[in-house]
């Protein structure tokens, strides 16, 4: 019988493991038996598809898309752009990408959230879109701020943006943090340092994009995704079982 | 030496944070920016089947509900068949399969309406029981967790599914299996997810 064309299996000690002791929240909340390995049916190889009704063309500008007419949201302005790729080095095509962070002061829009930087009027810093036919994706939006944090009494989160991405299956589901180019909180940071491996770090980390930069306008970080590659048997297998 | 192999790497998964609500569900975080925030209706007006809900929480190592959490479900219809264009058969208009769900801020409560799904071909040719996927992330979980919700009064489907039996010991099997209740006339399973303990769920390396 024929197999599906499943995914390849996650790298586990590529990816953060569930208890990591400095980043204390984790201590309580990192299930301690081992995770039970699946191999993949369609539940897992399917995933929920977005098109571009769910969306609105505005809702990758945070610099904008809560703004009040005529005005912008405060701080450095940047756009974050980058390709959805898998492991193949394929192009994610029509996959959504979500994202959010705090404004310029280092503050987010969130009944929870009690840092004594200001709310920004204009920034709700929440934005989406969908990839294009090559798998690129592009934000504009301002330069998130560094904050306090209560894990050490003095630990501050490096800026970052959280991007949650879908891809094409349920087993690609991802979401993850991103960084930029010559922040030095980012080698201080426990969430950060919950990933062993320096070169899954700085997998991490946006590069300052100058050929992307709209000069006297918008400066440019450059923050390339990578989910989960597929065997190649997907285009001659149809789901087992159908 | 041998040729290199030019498969990229993963991105590393981060933690969602506390404040995953304002990306994924931003009204719950107290503002409203979108005209349409995705996955509150996971079934749609013309789904097939019986409508059920499914309500729980999540508790931590400390036996206390967790309260900033988000879980997504993903499902087939009630006839087995999953909204994506490899899975073959069609379903119901506005029929998605996927909805995401938060915690009360207060009592670590959550719930979603759907259809209860039907039986899905699993592999080698094995039927599995109906179930509903879950992934489940929040401040704390550094790689989001998968788990499987099954029903209560599907014993028999359960008792020859392919994922449950893989599960060694009987005792965590039962962590994956909803309960059947009623309430106003409204059909709702419960369904609470262990991260710690004895009773620790069963989560999937999938």
């Amino acid at each position: 019988m024929k197999q599906p064309g499943e995914f390849y299996q996650r790298d586990r000690e590529w990816h953060p493991p569930a208890a990591t002791p400095d980043y204390k929240t984790s201590v309580t909340r990192s299930p301690e038996y081992s995770l039970l390995s699946l191999e993949q049916s369609a539940s897992e190889i399917t995933g929920p598809t977005f098109g571009h009704n769910d969306i609105d063309p505005l809702d990758n500008d945070m610099i904008h898309n809560y703004a009040q007419p005529g005005e912008s949201a405060i701080g450095e302005r940047i756009i974050l752009h980058g390709q959805v790729l898998d492991e193949n080095g394929r192009p994610v095509r029509n996959t959504l990408v979500e994202a959010w962070q705090a404004n310029a002061g280092g503050r987010y829009r969130h009944k929870k959230d009690t840092y004594l930087a200001p709310i920004d009027p204009n920034f709700g810093g929440c934005g989406r879109v969908l990839t294009d036919d090559e798998g690129y994706y592009v934000f504009r939006t301002v330069k998130p701020g560094a904050y306090p944090w209560r894990n050490w009494v003095n630990s501050w989160r490096p800026a970052h943006i959280h991007l949650s991405i879908f891809g094409t299956s349920f087993s690609q589901r991802l979401i993850t943090q991103c960084y930029f180019e010559g922040d030095p909180l980012i080698a201080r940071c426990p969430i950060v340092n919950t990933i062993p491996d320096q070169t899954a770090r700085d997998q991490l980390v946006a590069a300052l994009d100058m050929n992307a930069t709209i000069p006297l306008d918008t400066i440019a970080y450059k923050f390339d995704i990578v989910l989960r590659g597929r065997r190649s048997t997907v285009f001659e297998n149809r789901l087992e079982g159908n | 030496m041998v040729q290199k192999l030019d498969y990229l790497k993963e991105t590393p998964s981060q933690t969602a944070g506390p404040y995953v609500h304002i990306g994924l569900a931003p009204g719950a975080a107290g503002f409203e920016i979108y005209d349409k925030e995705l996955g509150w209706d996971i079934a749609g007006p013309n789904a097939k089947g019986e409508r059920i809900r499914v309500e729980g929480i999540v508790i931590d190592g400390i036996g206390s509900p967790i309260k900033d959490v988000l879980l997504e479900a993903w499902q087939a219809n009630a006839d087995g068949i999953y909204a994506h264009p490899e899975h073959p058969g069609e379903v119901e208009e506005g029929f998605r399969g996927w909805g995401r769900v938060i915690t009360d801020f207060e009592t670590g409560e959550w719930g979603f309406d759907t259809v209860k799904p039907g039986r899905v071909m699993g592999r080698s040719g094995k039927l599995m029981a109906p179930h509903i996927n879950l992934w489940i992330v929040a401040r704390g979980i550094n790689v989001g967790l998968n788990t499987r919700i099954y029903f209560d009064d599907e014993a028999e489907a359960n008792a020859a599914d392919p994922v449950i039996n893989l599960i060694e010991w009987e005792r965590r099997r039962a962590t994956l299996i909803a309960k059947r209740g009623e309430r106003d006339g409204q059909i709702v399973y419960r369904f609470d997810i262990k991260l710690q303990g004895q009773d620790e769920t069963v989560f999937f390396d999938i």
